[in-house]
Order: structure tokens, then C-alpha cells, then sequence
């Protein structure tokens, strides 16, 4: 049997989705002259957060590298805001470039320490090597101590309005474009590599995929723009500690966006990122309680829904915004969506 | 010289706190391949059980065992048995989160009903006495009684690992989970009979905890990574082994302690990423899996 | 002599690939029967469906009377069914007299005992406390058939016994057969090995493609009936 087969790799909700991203972009890009401080800062919030979720859903979803322990990066962006701005004078928005080259450059050498744990080891090795940098940060009383140090002077002479209006651009520009970035990674020659990687690494080595490589490649470029954020996170804050840099709490939100939105799709992230400030903002007078409710979910879903709620909408209407995959489509129906 | 013996030896008393905690997570590792990310908030969550049948009995800490060993015995066959084996299999992405998300449950709901303050098992003269060897080496009843019961119960585990019907099946269900069902038994049952043992022992730790240190609802992460620590550092899958790696792990801590008290715990780091540079298998690695 | 295992339009998957398309396969009490086929055939499937660890369906499978299709392996193996499966799969923590005994936790009185498999194998006796998987291949299959019986079963399925084990040790197992049928139970042979599938077993299914392609007396088949069964030569 002969099949007239066409390769695709846009389908017509991805074209939707453009012309739908156009309209976001446009909207996002004016806020700073129509949109309220308030309205604003918890923007920023949740566009770092976007961010953050994309960078470990690469890792994790499609890297297959499990770490909780990304908070040591975000720790390195932040406290290199306290050494080069507020120590040495330099400008904090050039800091915010230096911090995510160390956060790549030391990313390397960990990498290799911590590709001897595999799966859940992995995971909590990480975690370990986040606690040591958190607990350099609190003996180093040059760079605040343990109980931390304000960098408002970092920003001084820099105009109220104009600094949050950078601050928000900022945050758009890294949190949509991680959206796009991880997107053009995935339909690289490097995403399907990676993508091969996830669903078997003994195959991949068959073919000629260097897995170490291209998983030392994911760590150092998650590495580079965690730190990259986490140095905007405190450029916004003006106010940095040990335990709050590197807080396994970023590790612990960004694991449930990731996981009830849906791990390894594009769509999910962002999806968890939305649920997550709604959750937020209605339990807010709750204490704790809005965890205690996203932890429950995290586990049901973990539990009942595969791949998410993205993953089971998708599934159910093959639906897809972001197509990293080659499809092909005959006549009548998808031969392969997976 | 005294120093540095003095130094040894509360490494090795501080190791027989961590051997304790760590023998569950231990356990857990050998029969399932399962790491439960949540194992340092049961301990704590054992602390509190112990805190409120103290409270509620008037009883002595070290009787309030005689409740919370069962009780997270139980806990812990509801766990494995409603929510992990359901995740257990060559994905370990399942598990690992779910555990990950109990931490976080687990961690929050303690501080909603008991709040973030600081609490401590009153055990009398027991936590404050000890004995006085001479140039300033000292060692307290309570910290030599903990080594001495998690030598004790390694001791005892690895008996009925080797001796009884169910450590067989134990090691078994560790081998082979799909064969263990041809000689009659559910692997389901099986798993969650090895992690109520290792609950069980999970509530002797919290209770020790409970009562040779202060504690609260945020406690339960780093004892997680210091019983990750030792596991990794005696060699997966030797109870032995995980005593050996929470000596190495307190002796370190002990000597950054006392070089500055703000260095002890990343000392312990440091040794745990030394042995990993090094000798990745661990000290004592199971030898009949090398 | 009665019905001891009977099934009707078997079938199995491995995810979207169908291993079995409607077995009709029958054994009686105390006989011995022998499945052969070429690789990929479904033999191992079969078995494996029968004691529990692969899903199948069809009009079901009868095991001493009960229904047992949609039980779980483990009560299965309690019921008295025992499966020596492909490639020994001994427990490699436990020592052999260990892998003995683990057979007999949950199963009922009967013939076999420590004593008597250990008379039935005297140097699996020598090495009882060797750990399983020091042992040759040959004493590693008479440890996996060893531990099988242990559970004194009514049926005992052997899962490619001669199986990268040398032609002396394949005879040395093959010599115990007729004690092990002696004392009562009913075997089920998979053997890629012909002709000590027929000299072995009393009937003979040939598997071909996960059918049923041939079947009768083993004294009764001619070789040509065989090889056309087997090969699916037309």
C-alpha cells in the first residue's frame, strides 16, 4: 500500500497560536502606561516564573534531568547583583548578564559531580549542592551573612517609574521569550537529540548522540538562565538572604507548575504558571493551606492524568500549539502524533 | 589532642543520630529503588505523634514508642500501598514527585496545626546528663543510647533480613517483582510490608529526634539530606554500610563544627561530594550486586 | 483421566501487538504435554498468559475446574500452578537452599520438600548455601525447576529448559522427568528442541504465529506433519 503523505510541522492551532501571540506580545509590551504597580509586580512575578517553569520543563520533561536543586542557580544570579553592583559599582543591568554566565560557568564543573547519581539521586544530589552554596552565601559576611542585605542603593538614581517599566520589560522579554527560545530549541536538530534522549538513551548512543554531552549542554544552558532570572527576581526585590535565594521553595513551585500544567509540552508550564497565581490569590488568606491544596493536586494529577492537563487535552482533541514534532499526515489522518 | 578526640567522638555520637534517620530511607532504596523525598518530614511528622501521646498520656518519651513505632507502621503500609505502588516502576519520574509533594503537605499541614514554634520532647535528666572523661571529653547518656539503638536495630534488621520468611521475601521482591508473584506472593503487599518496617523505624527516629534536639515543621528537608548523605556515602543497599557513611557524615560535621559553628553542616556537604568524586559507589558498596 | 487446565480462544497482546490469536489447549492430570514452535511463535506468551503475568482474554481459561482468567498471578501460583520461566530467573540475593524455599512460603503440603528436591538434584545439596547465581547453568535450571516444585503444584510449566545449557546437563534434567511425573503433578513442556520435546511428553501442540497448528499424539505425529507445522511450510 503506496500513502500520499505530506511532512508537517505547523498545524492550524499553531497558526491560531501566532497570530494569538502577536496580540499577547502587543498587550504586554504596553502595560508599564496602562497597568497598575500592583498589577505589574505580580506580572513580573509570574513572568519569571513562566520562565523558570519553561527552563526546567526542558530539563526535566525533555531532558530527562530531574533536579530540585535549581534554587543554587537562582541564588548565584541574585548574590552576583550583591558583588559586582552593590560591592564593585558595576551596573546592575550588566550584572544581570554576569550572573547568568556564572551560573553557566559553574554550572559545568557540578555537572560533571552530579551525572554520577542517576533519576531520584540526581534529584537529591542537586539539592545538596544547592543547600552548600546557600550555606556560602550565609558564612560570606562580606556578600550580607545569613540574615542578608538590602541592594536599594544598587538602583538609586534610577527613576521609580522607568526601573519597574525595565523591570517588566525584562521579565516579558525573558519569560515570553523562554517561550519561544524552548520552542526553537525543540525544532532544532539539538531538541530532537534531546527529545531521542529522553525516550531511550541506549538508542541515542546507537546513533551517534553523545548523551553526556547534550545532557551537560541542558544543565549548563538551564544553569545560565536560572541565574539570568534569578538576578532580575532580586533586581525587583532589592532585598536578598541566603534563605531566600536559595529557598528549595523555587524548586518546590516550579515542580508543581510544571507538573500539573503538564511535563514535557510547552503548553503546560504556562498553564501551571496561571493555575498556580489563581490557587495563590484565592487561598492567599489561608496561610499555608494554598500548598497543602497544590501539593493534593500535584499528586492527583500525577496520579490520574498523564502528562498533565495539557497532556490529557491534547490527547483528547490532538491539539497543539507548540508542534516540536515532525508529523505526518495523509489524506484522512495522523499517522503519528506522538 | 583532646580536642580532636573530643572531636571524634561527638562526630561518631552525631553519626548514630543520622544512622538512625537513615535507615529507612536505606531500606526503602534496597527493596523498592524507591527514594521517598518526604522520608525528613515523617521523621519530623513521628516527632510531633510523639509530642502529642506524650501531652495526651503523660507519658515518658521513650514509652510514647510503644504508640508512634506502630502508628507510622501503619502510615507507612497505607502510603505504599494506596499511593507509591501505584508509582513504582522503571519511570521513577511518579514517584519521586509524588514524595516531593507529600514533603510539602506534610511540612505545611505540621505548620498549620502546630504552628512554626519550636518544640523539644521532655525526657528529664536523661537529655542533660552524661559522663565526664578527663581533659574536657564528655559524652551525654542521651546521644550514646541513640548510636546504641541504631546499632541495635541495624543489627536486628539485618537478622530478619537473613533469617525470616519475610526478610526473604524482602530481598526477593528487591530481585525480581515480577517472579515473586510465581512463589504466591503480591508484590503490592510485599512492598508495603518493607516500608511499614521502615516507617517503623522512622518512628524511632523521629522520637529520638524529638528528644535530643529541638524541632519544627520546617526540620524535615535536612534530615532528608543528611540520611541521603550517609546512604550514599556507606553504599547503596548494606544497612552496615549506612551506619559506616553516618559516621564519616558526623565526623565531618563535627570537626567544621568546630572549626566555626556557622561550617558544620557544609562540612558534612563536602564529604558527601568528596565521596562522590571519588568513589561514586560508595564506601561499602553490596558486594554480591558489584 | 480429568480435565486439569483447558483453554478456549486465547488471545494476548504486547501493547498493539497481537502474540496470541485464540488458543484451544488442554491438559490432563498427570500428563505430560509439550508446546513447540519456532522462535516468536507465542509459547512463552501463552504460558506466561496462563500463570497470570500477561493479560489475555478469550472465552477463558479453566484451571481444576475454576475459572482463573481473571485472577492475579500470585493467587494463581497458590492455586497450584508453577512456572519455571525462560532463562531460570533465580533470585541472585538468595542462596540456592534461599530460592528452595521461597517456592514452598505460600503453597500447601505435598510431596516435595527440601529433602526431596535435594534428593531428586544431590549437588544443588552441596552448593546450598553458595548464593544462587555462583552455580553452573545446568544446576541454575535444576534450582528454578527445584524452587517450582517447592510449591507442589497440580501443573508444572517449563519454560525452554534446554536453553543455552550443554547437551549433558540438558540430559541431566530431562533424566529427572520421570520421578517428577511420578509424584503427581501435570507438566507442560515448551521446548525448542524437537526431539526431546517428543520424547518427553505424551501429546504435542505446535505453535505457529501465535495459532495452534498442529496438535495429536507425540508417537503419532509424522515428521513431515511437524516440519510443516513448525516452519509454516505450505
Amino acid at each position: 500500500m503506496r500513502l500520499d503523505v505530506v511532512i508537517e510541522t505547523a498545524t492550524r492551532a499553531s497558526r491560531t497560536g501566532a497570530v494569538v501571540a502577536i496580540g499577547v506580545i502587543a498587550a504586554v509590551a504596553s502595560m508599564p502606561w496602562w497597568a497598575g504597580s500592583g498589577t505589574m509586580r505580580t506580572g513580573v512575578e509570574l513572568l519569571y516564573y513562566l520562565a523558570l517553569a519553561q527552563v526546567w520543563n526542558l530539563m526535566a520533561g525533555y531532558g530527562g534531568l530531574i533536579s530540585f536543586g535549581q534554587q543554587a542557580f537562582i541564588g548565584i544570579g541574585g548574590y552576583a547583583l550583591v558583588l559586582f553592583a552593590y560591592r564593585l559599582g558595576l551596573d546592575p543591568y550588566l550584572t544581570l548578564a554576569i550572573g547568568s554566565a556564572l551560573a553557566g560557568l559553574f554550572a559545568w564543573p557540578m555537572s560533571k559531580l552530579l551525572f554520577r547519581l542517576h533519576g531520584a539521586y540526581f534529584a537529591v544530589g542537586t539539592w545538596i549542592v544547592a543547600e552548600c552554596w546557600r550555606l556560602v552565601f550565609a558564612n560570606w559576611s562580606w556578600l550580607g551573612g545569613g540574615s542578608g542585605i538590602s541592594i536599594t542603593a544598587t538602583v538609586r538614581g534610577i527613576e521609580p517609574w522607568w526601573r519597574e517599566a525595565l523591570a517588566f520589560w525584562l521579565a516579558a522579554l525573558i519569560g515570553l521569550g523562554s517561550i519561544a527560545g524552548v520552542y526553537l530549541l525543540l525544532r532544532s536538530r539539538f531538541g530532537l537529540a534531546l527529545m531521542a534522549l529522553r525516550d531511550s538513551e541506549v538508542a541515542s548512543e546507537s546513533i551517534g548522540i553523545s548523551v553526556t554531552q547534550l545532557k551537560t549542554w541542558v544543565y549548563v544552558v538551564a544553569a545560565a538562565a536560572f541565574g539570568l532570572v534569578g538576578g532580575l527576581i532580586f533586581l525587583t526585590k532589592l532585598r536578598i538572604s541566603p534563605d531566600s535565594a536559595v529557598s528549595i521553595n523555587w524548586s518546590v513551585t516550579i515542580v508543581f507548575i510544571v507538573v500539573v500544567g503538564g511535563i514535557g509540552t510547552i503548553e503546560g508550564p504556562i498553564i501551571g504558571v496561571v493555575l498556580y497565581f489563581l490557587l495563590r490569590e484565592y487561598l492567599a488568606d489561608y496561610g499555608a493551606i494554598y500548598m497543602i491544596v497544590f501539593g493534593l493536586l500535584a499528586i492527583t494529577v500525577m496520579l490520574t492524568l498523564k502528562g498533565g492537563i495539557w497532556g490529557t487535552v491534547q490527547r483528547r482533541f490532538d491539539l497543539h500549539f507548540f508542534p516540536v514534532q515532525r508529523r505526518l499526515r495523509s489524506s484522512q489522518q495522523t499517522l503519528n502524533s506522538t | 589532642m583532646a580536642n580532636l578526640l573530643d572531636t571524634l567522638l561527638q562526630g561518631t555520637l552525631l553519626g548514630g543520630r543520622y544512622a538512625l534517620m537513615a535507615i529507612g530511607l536505606s531500606l526503602a532504596f534496597g527493596v523498592m529503588r524507591l527514594v521517598n523525598v518526604a522520608h525528613g518530614d515523617f521523621i519530623v511528622l513521628a516527632a510531633y505523634l510523639a509530642l502529642v501521646t506524650v501531652n495526651a498520656l503523660g507519658l515518658h518519651p521513650l514509652s510514647a514508642l510503644l504508640i508512634v513505632v506502630p502508628a507510622m507502621a501503619m502510615l507507612g503500609y497505607a502510603v505504599q500501598r494506596g499511593l507509591l505502588n501505584r508509582a513504582i516502576g522503571r519511570d521513577i519520574m511518579p514517584a519521586l514527585l509524588i514524595t516531593f509533594g507529600l514533603s510539602v503537605i506534610i511540612q505545611n499541614s505540621l505548620l498549620e496545626v502546630f504552628s512554626a514554634d519550636s518544640r523539644r520532647l521532655q525526657a528529664g535528666n536523661l537529655s542533660s546528663t552524661g559522663v565526664s572523661f578527663a581533659d574536657g571529653i564528655s559524652m551525654g547518656w542521651f546521644p550514646l543510647m541513640t548510636l546504641a539503638t541504631a546499632a541495635l536495630t541495624i543489627g536486628g534488621l539485618e537478622q530478619f533480613f537473613r533469617r525470616s520468611r519475610l526478610g526473604r521475601a524482602f530481598r526477593a521482591v528487591s530481585d525480581d517483582p515480577e517472579i515473586v508473584q510465581l512463589m504466591g506472593y503480591d508484590p503490592r503487599h510485599v512492598h508495603a510490608l518493607a516500608m511499614a518496617v521502615a516507617f517503623a523505624t522512622v518512628g524511632i527516629a523521629g522520637t529520638f529526634f524529638g528528644i535530643g534536639t529541638i524541632f519544627d515543621p520546617a526540620l524535615g528537608p535536612p534530615q532528608l539530606l543528611f540520611a541521603f548523605e550517609a546512604v550514599i556515602i556507606g553504599g547503596m543497599g548494606s544497612l552496615w554500610g549506612t551506619l559506616a557513611g553516618s559516621m564519616v557524615l558526623g565526623i565531618a560535621q563535627a570537626i567544621g563544627f568546630r572549626i566555626d559553628p556557622g561550617w558544620g553542616i557544609l562540612f558534612g556537604h563536602a564529604a558527601f561530594l568528596i565521596i562522590l568524586a571519588v568513589r561514586p559507589q560508595g564506601l561499602f558498596p553490596r558486594t554480591r550486586d558489584a | 483421566m480429568t480435565l486439569l487446565l483447558e483453554t478456549r480462544g486465547l488471545t494476548a497482546f504486547y501493547g498493539d501487538f497481537q502474540a496470541l490469536y485464540g488458543i484451544d489447549f488442554e491438559v490432563a492430570t498427570g500428563e505430560v504435554v509439550a508446546i513447540i514452535g519456532a522462535n516468536g511463535a507465542g509459547k512463552s506468551t501463552f504460558l506466561r498468559s496462563l500463570v497470570g503475568l500477561v493479560k489475555s482474554a478469550g472465552e477463558g481459561i479453566r484451571f481444576g475446574g475454576a475459572g482463573i482468567e481473571s485472577l492475579p498471578a500470585h493467587v494463581i501460583a497458590r492455586l497450584g500452578m508453577a512456572l519455571v520461566p525462560e532463562g531460570r530467573r533465580l533470585f541472585p540475593s538468595l542462596s540456592v537452599e534461599e530460592n528452595l524455599a521461597i517456592g514452598a512460603d505460600q503453597a500447601g503440603e505435598g510431596p516435595w520438600t527440601l529433602a526431596s528436591v535435594y534428593d531428586l538434584f544431590p549437588m544443588l545439596r552441596e552448593r546450598r548455601t553458595a548464593p544462587a547465581t555462583a552455580l553452573s547453568g545446568g544446576q541454575q535450571q535444576m534450582v528454578a525447576i527445584g524452587r517450582a516444585l517447592m510449591g507442589n503444584p497440580r501443573l508444572l510449566l517449563c519454560d525452554e529448559l534446554s536453553l543455552g545449557l550443554a547437551p549433558a546437563a540438558v540430559r541431566n534434567i530431562y533424566a529427572v522427568f520421570p520421578q517428577i511425573r511420578a509424584a503427581g503433578a501435570a507438566i507442560v513442556l515448551v521446548e525448542q528442541d524437537v526431539g526431546q520435546a517428543m520424547r518427553a511428553a505424551d501429546r504435542l501442540y505446535c505453535f505457529q504465529e501465535g495459532r495452534v497448528s498442529l496438535t495429536g499424539r507425540a508417537g503419532a505425529l509424522s515428521r513431515e506433519q511437524i516440519s510443516q507445522a513448525y516452519f509454516g511450510l505450505h
